[in-house]
């Protein structure tokens, strides 16, 4: 089904794939540990806090969008192998959120529980962020191959649950800010020219799938 | 540039002030952007001076303060003073100014005006915010905003010309701002152009923008939440890392309960 616009694919070998994953790594693990060392040291402007909390969740939500980057450009560029790098992004995605989320619990909201408990439930913005953070710890913890096996078809279904998750996100970036005219308007832009290409494909699938349900 | 200035009296706190470069370093400002950095990075080009405030409205006397009488008309005295933001962080300022009912007195209120309005400068060629609706955040500028005479008169009312010792930094306002420590911050209304004093209740910037999340009172009330959040407590930005146990309680007129007979028998959660 997939097709290369481009003639000769262009193959990683295995030592190329580990030297990217160990940059990656050490890329996207630094860069969130060195905030969190320049946090504790108060090195992070006036409010670490909020320098934190808007670190962690614009690139939580720009590692999301990364991810979701990697199929349509494994399809149309000579490079099938980027797929490989999918699940690291999607499970760096899931911690760059938890981190988020912990900041604002450990740090802003400072374990006040009851305070927490309603942040929760009485804030839409916080509650819709929350629901994004527990579809990724979902899509997280079932992103291993033998899961993925033993889960057959029902881990496709599943992981599409992704899609719902980027609206969610920016739902909740949009949400928290204080007015319309802000960064997050550009993010709804890039996830839809993101997304077009699947959601082209979904339209032509069911075309299809209509055009057989018709007798002869 | 230092300021001469009688030290901080019986309205001052005595809480640990936050340091200076947090006061200079994190500001809402949205004429300079919408980022809490941005206003430190694109003010310092902001020309205060000359400037001219003009006071006007129904007022005996009308008259324009120049940028020289901001700091010498009036003799200047230190107020150590909480500020709570409407998003639920708060600093202790030491500011420098005089009191807004110097001005006022001076020019002589109609005993028909029950308002005073103010406004910030609108220079689009020095404000970035202004001249994109992106920088700005949306905002419909001149940034305007107002009190209710009585709290204009208020002591605790105070307008602000230099913090820390010195004159203001453009990104707190300079050269001349409003101080109402027992309000929300984006009361305090900053690079003020006009003082007019009317009869009728002025728009403010904030509530013409989201009249759900920000009212004309804007008085800092722990019982009365945000739409959006919480504003039961706060954070005290005061220096120290992420370990910094600073949420705090937050109190009602942001602990000025000397304000509490203004406002005798209104309902604070209409009036919000």
């Amino acid at each position: 089904m997939a097709f290369s616009v481009f003639k000769r694919p262009a193959r990683l070998t295995k030592l190329q794939i580990w030297v990217g994953k160990c940059l990656a790594h050490l890329l996207i693990a630094g860069a969130l540990v060195w905030q969190f060392v320049q946090g504790f040291s108060d090195n992070l402007g006036a409010d670490p806090v909020q320098s934190l909390l808007d670190f962690t969740g614009q690139h939580a939500i720009h590692l999301l969008l990364f991810t979701l980057c990697l199929a349509p450009l494994a399809r149309f560029t000579p490079c099938g192998d980027l797929i490989r790098y999918r699940r690291m992004l999607g499970v760096y995605t899931f911690v760059y959120a938890l981190a988020h989320f912990s900041t604002y619990i450990l740090f802003e909201l400072q374990l006040n529980w009851p305070l927490i408990g309603s942040e929760l439930v009485k804030r839409p913005y916080i509650s819709v962020g929350f629901a994004a953070l527990l579809i990724l710890l979902a899509l997280a913890v079932t992103s291993f191959n033998t899961l993925r096996k033993k889960m057959g078809k029902s881990w496709q279904s599943l992981h599409n649950w992704v899609y719902v998750a980027v609206v969610l996100a920016l739902l909740h970036f949009s949400w928290s800010q204080k007015t319309i005219w802000a960064e997050p308007i550009f993010y709804w832009l890039a996830a839809f020219i993101i997304l077009l290409p699947r959601m082209q494909y979904a339209l032509r699938a069911r075309k299809q799938r209509q055009r057989r349900r018709k007798p002869a | 540039e230092a300021l001469e200035f009688t030290p901080a009296g019986q309205y001052s706190t005595s809480e640990k002030k936050t340091p200076c470069d947090k006061v200079t370093g994190y500001n809402n400002f949205y004429e300079f952007g919408t980022g809490k950095d941005d206003p430190a990075q694109y003010a310092h080009n902001l020309k205060i001076d000359p400037w001219s405030l003009k006071i006007d409205g129904m007022v005996e006397k009308p008259f324009v303060l120049d940028h020289a009488s901001l700091t010498q008309r009036f003799s200047l005295q230190e107020r150590i003073y909480r500020l709570r933001c409407v998003e639920a962080w708060s600093m202790v300022i030491p500011w420098i100014g005089f009191e807004l009912a110097e001005i006022l007195k001076a020019a002589r209120p109609l005993s028909s005006a029950r308002y005073v309005a103010f406004q910030t400068l609108y220079d689009p060629e020095q404000m970035r915010g202004q001249n994109s609706r992106f920088v700005g955040g949306g905002v419909d500028y001149p940034y305007v905003e107002g009190l209710r005479l009585d709290e204009a008169l208020h002591p605790l009312t105070l307008m602000a010309v230099g913090l820390y010792g010195k004159t203001l930094p453009e990104q707190n306002g300079a050269p001349i701002r409003l101080v109402v420590p027992w309000k929300y911050g984006f009361k305090s209304i900053k690079s003020i152009v006009r003082i007019t004093l009317t009869d009728k209740e002025p728009p403010t910037t904030w509530n013409k923008l989201a009249p759900d999340e920000y009212g004309f009172y804007a008085n800092v009330n722990p019982k009365v939440d945000h739409p959006r959040w919480s504003q039961a407590s706060e954070r005290r930005i005061a220096g120290g890392g992420l370990l910094s146990r600073n949420r705090i309680e937050t109190q009602m007129f942001n602990g000025y309960s000397e304000v509490a007979p203004l406002y005798k028998g209104m309902n604070l959660r209409k009036y919000y």
